[in-house]
Parts: structure tokens; sequence; C-alpha cells
């Protein structure tokens, strides 16, 4: 299949960057996303030309580093899909095809698809972490009781992959989904309890020092996550914050 | 706490909570102007909030300072919110997960705020006038008539004014009642059922209320 491609390029931080056109012939439907850019930038280079540089890294859908605004929508047109593990049959012969970095003041580009997502590292370091005890008595995880609701919804909301699509899809460009599943995923264990208080308002204090905007629950941000987590998450953040300052 | 993004959000959510309990018993009152007793009910429950001290001095203020906690709170928002993305997307699908109402709550709110100023022009500005400049005497039966009055004189204009300030009330509950719930972190039961009908049956209401009165009024 043939496609035009409308691809942002923009060589560095500071300089502005523009769409460049590509129309690019013989894509295959099996192709991922990725690789109808690989098979792009294969040509490009045999042209002499500048690579498309863009994020990826285990293109199994795992670890978040694949991003793209692909026609609007955080990876792509598929739902509860990366773009590494969307595929070009998703797409008609002769389609345009936008693609944009992720776009959110804390998350600058660094170049052409390519965004800077350090704000993410720096909102976990900021909390989402528990306090092992190496004393030598450790009690073995798997003996401690914990409802099978609270381990499930602390399951699925650990399997957010930090790849920043809640950001890029929300109007605010907020990061409350991603920020809310790291708070879940341990306030909702027994091991997260020591950290509980000063976990939430450290982190959120985090992201609002990154510079994400306040949330509006549109919804966008869980519609668009590739692993669907769920705005839920959100309520019991702003629970957890609104307690931790209650009790403070 | 009230500083950060959660808190910021909090204080939304509470002041609207508020302004959606007003929004109920103002409705409920209203819907008494229906009854045909020739306005006797809602002359008595007027003339009581018109002249309890605590109507008129403690809970009024309240409601007033309310109105201005939220919009102003709403525009201080969506002027940081405007700001985290300093490039915006070329192509950007708003549909893809968000509804409108809840893309736009701004346009929405600016549509009240202006039909608040229009409203409070055409009955809380002549009541406090009546009551406070020119001090007339207490008339426990002038709320019916006067309520007549105001749609009939104000027109088909001023009825479509309303009914489309109404609709657009509608649109803002629709995403703000389950909004706010969700802002002080409760997400469980029935919101989005509850959500649907008060922001379907409130404004409808209302809208009743004003086209009963500009139909019925003729007879002045
Ligand atoms: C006076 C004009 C008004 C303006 C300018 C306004 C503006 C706004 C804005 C911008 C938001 C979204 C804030 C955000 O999430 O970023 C909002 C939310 C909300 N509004 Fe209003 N509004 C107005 C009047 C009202 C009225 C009369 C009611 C109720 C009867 C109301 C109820 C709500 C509720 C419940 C929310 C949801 C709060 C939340 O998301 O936590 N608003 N308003
Ligand atoms: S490259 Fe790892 S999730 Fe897409």
């Amino acid at each position: 299949m043939k496609l035009n491609l409308k691809i942002w390029r923009q060589k560095n931080n500071k300089s502005k960057g523009m769409i460049h056109d590509y129309v690019l012939d013989g894509v295959e439907e099996d192709m991922s996303f990725l690789e109808m850019l690989d098979y792009l930038n294969n040509k490009l280079l045999n042209e002499g030309k500048e690579p498309v540089a863009f994020d990826h890294d285990c293109r199994e859908g795992i670890c978040g580093s694949c991003s793209l605004f692909i026609n609007g929508v955080a990876h792509g047109p598929e739902k509860g899909t990366t773009t590494c593990q969307l595929h070009m049959r998703k797409f008609k012969d002769g389609e345009t095809v936008y693609v944009e970095p992720f776009r959110a003041k804390a998350f600058p580009v660094i170049k052409d698809l390519i965004v800077d997502r350090s704000s993410f590292d720096r909102i976990q370091q900021a909390g989402a972490y528990i306090s092992v005890n190496t004393s030598g008595n450790t009690q073995d995880a798997n003996s401690i009781p914990i409802p099978k609701q609270n381990a499930d919804e602390a399951f699925n909301a650990a399997t957010c992959i930090g790849c920043g699509a809640c950001v890029a899809s929300c109007k605010n460009s907020s990061a409350m989904l991603f920020t809310s599943a790291k708070v879940s995923q341990f306030s909702l264990l027994p091991q997260g309890q020591v950290e509980r208080e000063s976990r939430v308002l450290n982190m959120v204090n985090q992201m609002d020092l990154e510079g994400f905007g306040a949330c509006t629950n549109t919804g966008a941000c869980e519609a668009q996550c590739p692993k669907g987590i769920s705005v839920k998450n959100i309520a019991r953040m702003n629970r957890e914050y609104i307690m931790a300052n209650v009790k403070k | 706490m009230l500083n950060s993004s959660i808190g910021r959000k909090l204080i939304m959510a509470l002041s609207g909570a508020f302004l959606i309990i007003f929004l109920t018993q103002h409705l409920l009152i209203n819907l008494t102007s229906l009854i045909p007793d020739n306005g006797k009910l809602f002359n008595i429950i007027s003339h009581f909030m018109g002249n309890n001290p605590v109507v008129q001095f403690v809970l009024q203020p309240i409601l007033i300072a309310g109105v201005i906690i939220h919009f102003t709170m709403g525009m201080y928002l969506e002027v940081l919110n405007q700001r985290t993305r300093q490039v915006s997307y070329i192509v950007y699908s708003g549909k893809s997960g968000a509804s409108w109402a809840s893309r736009n709550m701004i346009i929405s709110g600016l549509v009240i705020l202006a039909f608040l100023i229009m409203h409070f022009y055409d009955f809380w500005v002549p009541e406090m006038v009546y009551k406070y400049v020119e001090f007339n005497p207490l008339d426990e039966n002038r709320y019916f008539h006067e309520l007549q009055e105001k749609f009939y004189k104000g027109g088909v204009v001023k009825v479509i004014m309303y009914c489309v300030s109404f609709i657009l009330l509608g649109l803002h509950l629709s995403h703000g009642f389950s909004s706010s719930l969700q802002s002080m972190g409760i997400n469980k039961g029935p919101i989005k059922l509850i959500t649907v009908l008060f922001s379907v049956l409130v404004p409808l209401g209302f809208i009743i209320i004003a086209i009963f009165h500009y139909t019925t009024t003729n007879i002045h």
C-alpha cells in the first residue's frame, strides 16, 4: 500500500519544527507502525537524507518507550495498543497519516518525534518506592494475605508502562493518570503503607513542579491509554491526597 | 494543599457541588409557581426567602461568594491548563474519548455567567432596589405577578435566551456533576446515571417554567 505521510521534523530542542511530506510506496499490511518508519528511514538513508528520529525499545508493548501522536490520537487508531504493536492493516491504501511527537511543556522535543519524558522519572523518584526492611527477618510477601480486589486493582495500576499517552491526549497535558496509577499500585498493598501519605504528597508536588496541567476529568487519558488504566485511580489519588493533607 | 492542582480542583468541585444544591432548591421553589393556586404557595415561599434574615444576610452572601470563587477559579485553571502545551497539535482528535461538554466547560461556564448577569439584572437588582433603596412596604403577594410580568414583558427573545442558557447549564452539569465527585475522590455507584438524570431534568424544569409563564401570562 501507499501512504501520504506527514511527519513532524525538528532538528533539536531549540529549533522550530515543521511537517514534512513523504509519499511511501510498498508499505505492507503486516508491518508494524515502527517497521513502516524503519522502512521509510532505510529509503531516506539510501537517498542520503537524515532519517526520522523516533523512540522505541522492546517493540512488544511492554516498555513504554514508543510514543507518537498518529492522526490526532496517542499511539494511533487502535484502542489498547502501543505504537509498536499497531499494524499497518489498520490504515487504508492512499491514506494521509499525520505523525507528531507527544506534545506537552513537560515533554520537550529532543529531535523529530523523540520527546524527553524524564519528568515522569522524577515523579517516580519522588515517592514511587517502598521501604524494604533488610534486617533479615523480612516477611515473605506471599505470606501476607491481601484481599483479591485490592490485589487485582494494584496489579491493574501496575500495568502502566509510563509511556505518556495520558499526558499527550489530555487537553491540559495532565499527568494525573500516570501519577495516580503509580500511587495506587502502592497504596493498595500492605507494603506501601509506610510511605502512604508522604508518597502521594511528594509525587503530586513533583507532578505540579514539572508543569503538567490539572485534571478536568474528560477521560481522554483512559480512552487512549494503551494499557486501559482506569480514571478510578485518579479518584483514588484525589482521596489519598486530600486525606494525607488532613492528617498532616 | 489548596495551591496544588488537586487542591484547586477540590475548590472547583466543592463550589460546584454547592451550586448544584442551590440550583436544586431554586428549581423546587420555582416549580411551585406552576401550581394553579394563583401563585399562593410561590408567594409564601418567596416572601420567606426574601425577608428571612438568615437567608438574606448569611446564605445569600455565601451563594454569591460561591459563584465568584467558582468562576474565578474556573478561569484561572483554564489559563494555567492552556499553558501546558506550547506547540499545539496539527491534528488533535478531541472526540476520541472525551465528550464535548467535558472539553468545553469554560464555554458553557461563560454562557452561564452571562446568563447570571442577565438574571441578576432581571430579578435580583429590582428586588434589592425595591427593598433596600426605595424601602417599599412589604407586600407578600407581589412575587408571582412580578415573575409573570418579567417573562411577559421580556418577550420571546428573553424566553429563548433563558432556554439556551438552560441547555448550556445542562451541558455544564452533564460533565460537572460526576466530575465534582471524581475531584473529591468519589467514583463508585450509579454516578453516571444520576448525572444524566440531573443534567436533563433540572434544566428541563427551568425551561418548562419559563415557557409556561411566557405562554400563560397573556391575560395581563
Ligand atoms: C458562573 C459561571 C461559571 C463558570 C465560568 C464555570 C466554569 C467552570 C469550569 C471552567 C469548570 C471546569 C474546571 C476544570 O475542571 O478545569 C467548571 C466545573 C464545574 N462547574 Fe462550573 N462554571 C460556572 C457556573 C456553574 C454553575 C452555576 C454550576 C452549578 C449549578 C457549576 C457547576 C460545576 C461543577 C459541578 C463543576 C465540576 C467541578 C469539578 O470538575 O471538580 N458551574 N465550571
Ligand atoms: S517499544 Fe516498548 S512499548 Fe512500544
